[in-house]
This record gives C-alpha cells, structure tokens and sequence, in this order.
C-alpha cells in the first residue's frame, strides 16, 4: 500500500502575534489525490499549505511529508531540504509575491537553478515549461508587466519547470477572468491525469467540483467542520451556507 | 434583454458632471509627485523604452558597455580642461542620436538634475569670500566689510574668473558623467544591466538587492497611488493641514507594513523554490566584433583625451 504524502494530527497554529490560525487539523493526503481545502477567508487555508510545504511548522501537532515528520531542524538538513522541495511546489495566491525576478524567464528558471541542475538542463525545462503554458512570448518581460492571468500562468510555469509531484495551489482561479480560470481548471485536470497530487485551497465551488475528488471545509473557528467527497460535501448546501461557501441568494435557488 | 444599454453609459447623469468648484480638481503635493514619479519611472527606467531600439549601442554586449563607460566616465571625472569634456559631451549626443534616442529628451534628462544637485555646490564657490581671484561681475559693495562675531566678508561681494572657471568645469564633469551614464541605463535595459553587472562578477548580493528593489518599487508606488486616489474619491472640498498630515504618516506606516509582509512572503517564495543563499542569474551575453571595434573606438578617445590633457597643460 502506498504511503500517504501527507498525514496532519491535531495541528495547530498561531501566529507570533498570538492569532490563532488552525486548530486540530487531522489530515491524511494519498499520492495522486486532488484534495480541495475549502473555507471562507481568514480560515486558515493559505496558512494551512504553507505548513505543508514547510515553510510555516505546527504550534502544536504533527505533521508527516513522504514519511518523515516536518520540523525546522528537518529542513536545515540540506539534503532532506533538497529532496523535499523538488517533490512538493507551492502556488502563492498572489503572483507579485511569487513572481520576484527581474524577468519571466529567470522567474521560470529560479527553481531548476536552485536545484543544482546545469544550465542546459534548466533552460531544456525553461522553455518546455513555458511551451506548455503558452507564454514563450513573455519570456523577456518584467513580471510587473503582465495582466494577472498572465502572472499566474508564469506563477503556474515556475512550479512546472521544477515539475514536483506535490502541487500545493492557494486559490489558483482568483482574479482571473472567466476564459484564464477555464484554462486553469483544464490545465489542474491534466496534471491530476498525470498522476500529481493535488492540495488546492479554494472557495470557489465551481472549481472545486470540477477538479477535486475530496473535499476538506475549514470553518470560521479555524477546524475542518466537515470532509468527504467533492459530491458529498458539494451536495450538502447546510454546511456550505453555514461555513460562508455560499450565499443564502443562491442557496435559494 | 437591450444589448445597446452600453451606448446610453455615454450619457453620464447629472451629478457626474456637477461642477464642484476649483477644489476637486486640486491634488495634493505628495499625490502628484507620487503619481508622476511613478509614471516618470514606468516610462524610462521600467519600460524599457528605448533599450528595444536598434540602435548603435542597443547593439553592444552589456558587459562591453559597463567596463567602457565606466571607463569613459572616470575619464570625464580626471579630465582639468572643459574643452576636453565639451569634446566627451558632445560625443554623447552623437551616441544618443546614433542609439535613436531622442536628442531633446536626452539633453532634458540629463540637464534637469544638474542645476539641482551641483548648482547647490557650485554656486558659492563662485564668489570671492569661496574662491579668491579676479572680478568678473561685481555683487555689492560695503563701506566696512560685514560680519559676524569672527566671521567677515570682504567688503565687495563678486563672482571671480576662477570660482567661474572652476564652477564650469565642475558643471561640464557632471553633465558629461551623468550623459554617459544615462546613456548605458536608456540603451540597455534594467533587467539585462543587472545580469551584466552578475556576470562581470559584482556581489551578487548587491545585485540581488537592486534586482529586488527594481521588481517591487513599482509595485509600491502603484499602491500608494491608489491610497491616493481612494482618499480622493471619498474627499470632498478641503481638508485641513493637520488631517493631511495625519493621514500621510498614517499611510507611511501602512506603507512599511505593507513592504515588510510583502518582503517576508517573497522570502518564503523562494525558500519554497529551493533558495539556499546562492543567486543564480542566467545570462546569454556573448562578444562580437562589434564590441571590439566599440571597445577599441572608446580606448581611442580616452588616449585622445590623455594627450589633449597633457598638450593643454
């Protein structure tokens, strides 16, 4: 049997100012699961990934990556660090936060690079990545430059050059207009038909139900309130109007 | 359903086109310096804007074009004869006009500063109380020389030949330093500057930071605009000194908020892309003949100037 990517057991945790972002969150992630983390804003999802891709590491709890227990020592071990950030990329929900190069194409190679490849390698995987996405024309523009699906799609190009096999995504679809969040859902699906795992935090329904097989609803009081497939929890209108999923207008209809 | 409705918007209604008196159309100071700094540096520093250009020096490796105006600036910076400079300025309007920038706009850019930043210095070593030496146009005259305490001036106040002298020549290195180093930032382009600057081995810690600072100030600036604008749009008539005030410092602190949650969420972007404290910059610069015979043309005007230094002393 597989093991589990990821295995969350009453974690908690607070910020250094003493706000309270999670609490007892039991989470188990199986490799090429497309979970959604669904919550209102201020739940804790962004926090909640962050501590997934060990960047932020519990209060209180436990939380395990591809069988080891993440902790701040973990990381400072080059080796486990290298390993752990080839296989597991994060997708911030603002794009001028990942987008920090002077350019698109050393945005897409910052990874590859700082993984140690040669330079023939990254550039192999520069443009491939950005063959995919359909932005080999911006390669030479500042990232300031670029409208927001154009950002995220550059944001998108930067994981794909790394091309991990853990997709950590925070709110992949928000600013974008309809035809770039389209593009978005098919270009999610096709990674999950390449067998990635897929952790996306989100409060969009629409994408929710078409890409995510599991659903995990963080409430407002920062504690998954409810779990269980995207048809289940999708179907469950009670939860999703109480957890500020969706609006009471169009729970009506 | 009236798919036209949009061709009514045009129409606007009435309380749209009040006229509410010469306030509304007030900025503030700080809102329009804000908004036309940002936009000075989106038009010339981030756009780019004739780095694109094929011209002369758009053709040159970056690297090539650092080390010889460097070169030529630190000429401009020993050289004691404004002829020689004059030569060195004019040369940078010839590279200008040969870049396709445009001369008035180069002159302007380079001149705008410079009666701001050296004027200030230049300006009392003029006189004769700085330097010493022949009138050339005579200020004031006293009948006993006025002072203060220890402190006296002469009693005839001009501005001397040398003071002058020296004045333009100060005047003329600035101008032509800044014409030279202007001319590298207009023709090259921030982002390839930075990767020149990396490959030429310059810390690359120095050139993380600018790298930074040219990805982010933008966006800053933008924001602060904005606050601006939503002041703006809540703010009718006029405000007092005191409320101004008070909202400007509290924007600042806003501001500097704002930067360093922003700086902690980049470092986090990166740490989760694998940064370990090591800058990688991929560069694709190579050399031709164009930047030999360039550097050979730049190495035969620095030798000219060293022998029309020497020929005039």
């Amino acid at each position: 049997m597989n093991e589990p990517i990821f295995e969350l057991s009453n974690v908690e945790y607070i910020y250094p100012g003493g706000v309270r972002a999670l609490r007892g969150i039991d989470l188990t992630v199986m490799p090429g699961e497309s979970i959604a983390i669904m919550g209102t804003n201020g739940s804790g999802k962004s926090t909640l990934l962050k501590i997934m891709d060990g960047l932020y590491f519990p209060s209180k709890g436990v939380i395990k990556a591809l069988g080891t227990e993440l902790s701040e020592r973990q990381f400072q071990e080059e080796s486990f660090a290298f390993a752990f950030r080839k296989k597991v990329g994060l997708l911030f929900q603002d794009p001028d936060v990942q987008l920090f190069s002077t350019t698109v194409l050393d945005e897409v190679a910052f990874a590859p690079l700082n993984m140690g490849m040669d330079r023939e390698e990254a550039m192999i995987r520069v443009y491939s990545a950005l063959d995919a996405l359909g932005i080999e024309n911006l390669k030479d523009r500042a990232p300031y430059m670029l409208s927001e699906g154009e950002k995220k799609k550059v944001a998108m190009a930067s994981l794909l050059s790394l091309d991990p096999d853990v997709w950590l995504l925070d709110e992949p679809t928000a600013n974008l207009d309809p035809r770039t969040q389209d593009w978005m859902i098919k270009f999610l699906l096709s990674l999950a038909e390449k067998g990635k795992t897929l952790v996306i935090a989100i409060h969009d329904l629409d994408v929710a139900e078409s890409v995510a097989g599991k659903i995990y609803v963080l409430g407002e009081n920062h504690k998954i309130v409810a779990q269980g497939t995207s048809h289940e929890i999708l179907g469950y209108k009670d939860i999703l109007v109480q957890n500020n999923l969706l609006g009471q207008r169009r729970y009506r209809v | 359903m009236d798919l036209t409705a949009g061709k009514h918007n045009n129409a606007s209604p009435d309380i749209l086109t009040l006229k509410l008196g010469y306030r509304i159309k007030r900025k503030d100071f700080v809102a329009r310096t804000l908004s036309d700094l940002t936009n000075t540096l989106e038009r010339t520093v981030f756009a780019d804007l004739y780095a694109s250009e094929p011209g002369l020096l758009q053709k040159l490796d970056p690297r090539t074009k650092i080390i010889t105006f460097f070169v030529l600036i630190l000429g401009a910076s020993l050289t004691h004869h404004t002829e020689t400079l004059l030569g060195l300025y004019l040369l940078s309007l010839v590279l200008a006009t040969l870049s396709r920038i445009p001369t008035g706009f180069f002159i302007k850019r380079v001149w705008i500063f410079i009666p701001i930043f050296t004027g200030i210095i230049v300006l009392p070593a003029m006189f004769n109380f700085i330097t010493p030496g022949d009138p050339v146009l005579v200020f004031a005259s006293f009948r006993h020389a006025p002072g203060i305490g220890p402190v006296h001036l002469p009693k005839e106040i001009y501005i001397t030949k040398q003071g002058l002298s020296g004045a333009i020549l100060l005047v003329a290195r600035v101008a032509t330093s800044a014409s030279f180093a202007i001319l590298l930032l207009l023709t090259t382009g921030w982002t390839r500057l930075l990767k020149a600057m990396a490959a030429l081995r310059l810390p690359k810690v120095f050139i993380l930071i600018l790298g930074m600072t040219y990805r982010y100030i933008f966006l800053l600036l933008r924001l602060a605009e904005n606050m601006f604008l939503a002041r703006r749009s809540r703010t009718v008539g006029r405000t007092n000194t005191r409320e101004k005030q008070r909202w400007i410092s509290s924007r600042l602190a806003f501001l500097m908020g704002r930067s360093y949650h922003l700086s902690n969420e980049v470092y986090l972007a990166m740490l989760s892309r694998g940064w370990n404290g090591q800058v990688q910059i991929l560069d694709d610069f190579s050399l031709g003949p164009k930047d030999v015979l360039w550097a050979a043309f730049v190495s035969g005007v620095i030798i000219i100037a060293i022998f029309l230094e020497f020929a005039w002393r």
